[in-house]
């Protein structure tokens, strides 16, 4: 099954690759995996996700936890949350394809954000299969690029992750 | 790197009374191991270091011994950590004194001893620029340590290494590694010492004290166990939970298994041990373990060598799990009641609700578990040839017993001796019986037993090895030369690499392929040669004098290289793959007697 994982962690040199590190040297599955400060600067939050049957799962949360750097963790995926992808993504934009294009962009609510005479590039932010859905959507032959940033998430309701 | 005084000052948090002495990067290193009361640093000199070294020279209170090789300060820091329960450490330059230094921290990481290792780095303005002796150091040792640090402001030097030992010893223990770079122990850059004595981390927190209600339920089933077993690890001898265990245990009156890393935390030679468990554990600690109905697990952590085929494991059990650890906890075999804890508090905790609870009987408790257990003793599996010609290695053990009167601290390397010592030398206290049970190091023990001689320069102290282990950290006899250091080896000489020509001849139709060792050296003559006593037995009947010669030579090291049965094999045997009941038992005992 796939989760999503949370995770604030010292922001310290080497705590990703400590995280990147424990995923190869146990063999752990990792589909993707962002990091990015917070707004407490010495905070990083990490959202990964990850499939596995629940041992494995439960595992990967235990070594995660055990990892001096790590200050708390949270399976988004064991209550309600919300789930984001950024994409851009380039494609050919010529003739017909053009409005082709654009309409897709209006039906699926993403923006072009650049133009040139033969192309566009889109970006799309959503649930991870949206982003699988509109690449689906794009006539064949005319991706160019694609560039996504990785789910990130947040549990619905009052609470946080915070410390 | 340069710091302005404007950047000192503004660092210089307001200082408690004992502190406030302007000391350099190096003085710093050496004032806070001292102020961690560290007696011993074992380590090997070189560029990076030098500013270390140089404050080293100019103070008292750290002791410093100088090993041959950068594995050698590992091994003899972790041996020291073993033997005394203290944070063992040692002191290595970059680059190849890191590297060398690698396989020490693996063995102390699988084995979860507390070591602090410093190690040189290349000044900071060039990391990274592949300079003379650079390695990324942090990033080779990241997956077989508790945790590392590069250090690279002098400011933060002092309370780095606090939080190094706090890591290191807290916890499920682990070795800790602090890089620091050259620029960093510039004896012309100094600051005020402060050396904080808390440290508070507010991503690591380790859990103390035991799930009340697990404990309950731990204790209930307990109470209503037909064939119940304890089965120990190297957490209680690392959680110093030897007594409570030992009052639980007697308490109940259950049986008692140990593994390779537990082995003296319960008294060996008391009658409800019943042996090692494992690939070469006994027959009555494997079938109980087989039919066992509620297993007590604590501080061990299912390693493969100790359950054997997973799917056979336990079959009829409810398991209890106690550690430390969560992430040991479920890790390779699904528990029922897992309590994460410190052993010695969770036991304590236990031993104090199963007074409240355990009925009054008269009769003993498992009364018709010990009569099964018994029968399974009757077996003898540890028999072998007492009447052969050749030293059996099991006799050389039995006798090491016999001359030291069990009051030894005993080292080892790894192979077949390894498993003839676990075998067949009872150990009744903890912290005796040191050896490399996780990672399997050969090259460990002698290393190892000039860390325990140190720590207990009156004590007897030997290191079981075999002719292949021995040389892989042979260099250490100077060592031990230097600072006369009177550790006893007892070198198991079959000529083979036992282990290795074992599973060669079941499982390879005996294809010895490169495991029989040609061309030894003399070992006598090589002790010798390094200013130590070397002597050489082959006859049985001679052994026993012999050692108890060597072992009357108080302030000399004593290598003896004992000829053994070049034949002999390690029984009882699970081999990989197969389950507790599969016992693979020496020839001599016929399948009759099993049954």
């Amino acid at each position: 099954m796939r989760h999503i994982i949370a995770v604030l962690l010292e922001n310290e040199a080497g705590a990703l690759s400590r995280v990147a590190g424990l995923f190869s040297a146990r063999g752990y599955n990792i589909e993707s995996l962002t990091v990015a400060p917070t707004d407490d600067p010495t905070l990083s939050r990490m959202t990964l996700v990850t499939t596995g049957n629940d041992d494995v799962v439960e595992q990967i949360k235990k070594q995660l936890n055990k990892l001096i750097d790590t200050v708390k963790l949270l399976d988004l995926s064991e209550g309600p949350h919300i789930e984001r992808e950024m994409m851009l993504i380039k494609v050919r934009a010529e003739r017909q394809d053009r409005e082709e294009l654009k309409r897709l962009t209006e039906i699926f609510r993403a923006k072009i954000i650049d133009v040139t005479d033969t192309s566009y590039v889109i970006e799309l932010t959503g649930a991870s299969k949206k982003l699988d859905a509109f690449i689906g959507a794009v006539p064949e032959g005319l991706i160019v690029e694609v560039v996504r940033s990785g789910p990130t998430g947040i549990s619905r309701g009052d609470k946080g992750l915070t410390i | 790197m340069a710091l302005s005084e404007a950047q000192l000052d503004g660092a210089e948090p307001e200082r408690p009374e004992r502190s406030g002495v302007e000391l350099s990067g190096a003085e710093i290193v050496v004032q806070a191991l001292a102020d961690e009361g560290v007696e011993f640093v074992f380590g090997y000199p070189g560029g990076a270091v030098l500013h270390i070294y140089d404050a080293l020279f100019r103070q008292e209170s750290v002791k410093h011994i100088l090993v041959r090789h950068e594995q050698g300060a590992s091994h003899a820091a972790d041996g020291y950590a073993r033997a005394t329960g203290k944070c063992g450490v040692c002191l290595v330059t970059s680059g190849p004194g890191a590297t060398n230094a690698v396989t020490g921290i693996a063995t102390a990481y699988m084995d979860s001893i507390p070591m602090v290792v410093l190690t040189g780095q290349v000044p900071t303005p060039v990391i990274g620029s592949d300079a003379f002796q650079e390695v990324d150091t942090v990033g080779i040792t990241r997956p077989c340590v508790k945790h590392n640090f590069l250090v690279k402001d002098v400011r933060d030097l002092a309370v780095t290494i606090r939080k190094a030992f706090y890591i290191a010893m807290s916890g499920r223990p682990g070795p800790v590694v602090v890089d620091i770079p050259k620029d960093v122990t510039d004896p012309n850059i100094k600051i005020p010492y402060d050396y904080p004595r808390d440290v508070k981390m507010r991503s690591y927190n380790p859990v103390l004290k035991g799930h009340p209600g697990q404990i309950r339920k731990a204790v209930d089933l307990i109470i209503q166990a037909k064939r119940p077993v304890f089965y120990t690890g190297g957490g209680v001898v690392l959680g110093e939970a030897s007594a409570q265990l030992t009052d639980f245990v007697r308490m109940t009156g259950f049986p008692v298994t140990s593994t390779l890393m537990g082995l003296g935390a319960y008294p060996m030679t008391d009658p409800q041990f019943i042996g090692m468990l494992g690939m070469h554990g006994t027959y009555e600690a494997n079938m109980a373990m087989h039919e066992t109905d509620v297993l007590i697990a604590i501080g061990a952590r299912f390693d493969d060598r100790v359950t054997g085929k997973i799917e056979h494991f336990c079959p009829h059990a409810k398991i209890i799990h106690v550690d430390v650890d969560p992430s040991s906890i479920s890790k390779n075999v699904k528990v029922h009641v897992p309590i994460v804890g410190q052993v010695a508090n969770v036991l304590s905790d236990m031993i104090k609700l199963y007074r409240e609870l355990a009925p009054r009987r008269d009769e003993h408790p498992v009364a018709d578990w010990w009569s099964k257990i018994a029968e399974w003793r009757a077996v003898d599996c540890m028999r072998y040839d007492r009447n052969s010609t050749a030293i059996k290695p099991q006799f050389a053990v039995e006798t090491l017993y016999k001359v030291t009167g069990g009051d030894l601290y005993l080292t080892s390397d790894v192979g077949q001796h390894q498993m003839f010592a676990a075998q067949f030398y009872p150990f009744d206290k903890p912290r005796r019986w040191i050896n490399s049970g996780g990672l399997g190091t050969m090259g460990f023990g002698l290393p190892a037993a000039m860390g325990v001689q140190l720590a207990f320069p009156d004590a007897q102290v030997a290191c079981i090895s075999g002719e292949a282990s021995i040389l892989m950290c042979i260099q250490e006899l100077a060592t031990c030369l230097q600072y006369g250091l009177p550790v006893k080896i007892i070198l198991l000489n079959n000529g083979y690499m036992g282990m290795v020509r074992q599973w060669q001849e079941f499982f390879y139709e005996s294809r010895y392929s490169n495991s029989y060792v040609d061309a030894l050296p003399d070992f006598v003559k090589l002790a010798e040669s390094f200013g130590h006593v070397g002597m050489r037995v082959d006859q049985p009947a001679d052994l026993e004098a012999a050692m108890t010669e060597a072992f009357a030579m108080k302030n000399r090291l004593v290598f003896m290289d004992v000829i053994v049965d070049p034949t002999e094999n390690v029984y009882p045997m699970i081999a990989a793959g197969k389950g507790h009941h599969e016992m693979q038992l020496a020839p001599s005992l016929s399948d009759r007697e099993l049954a």
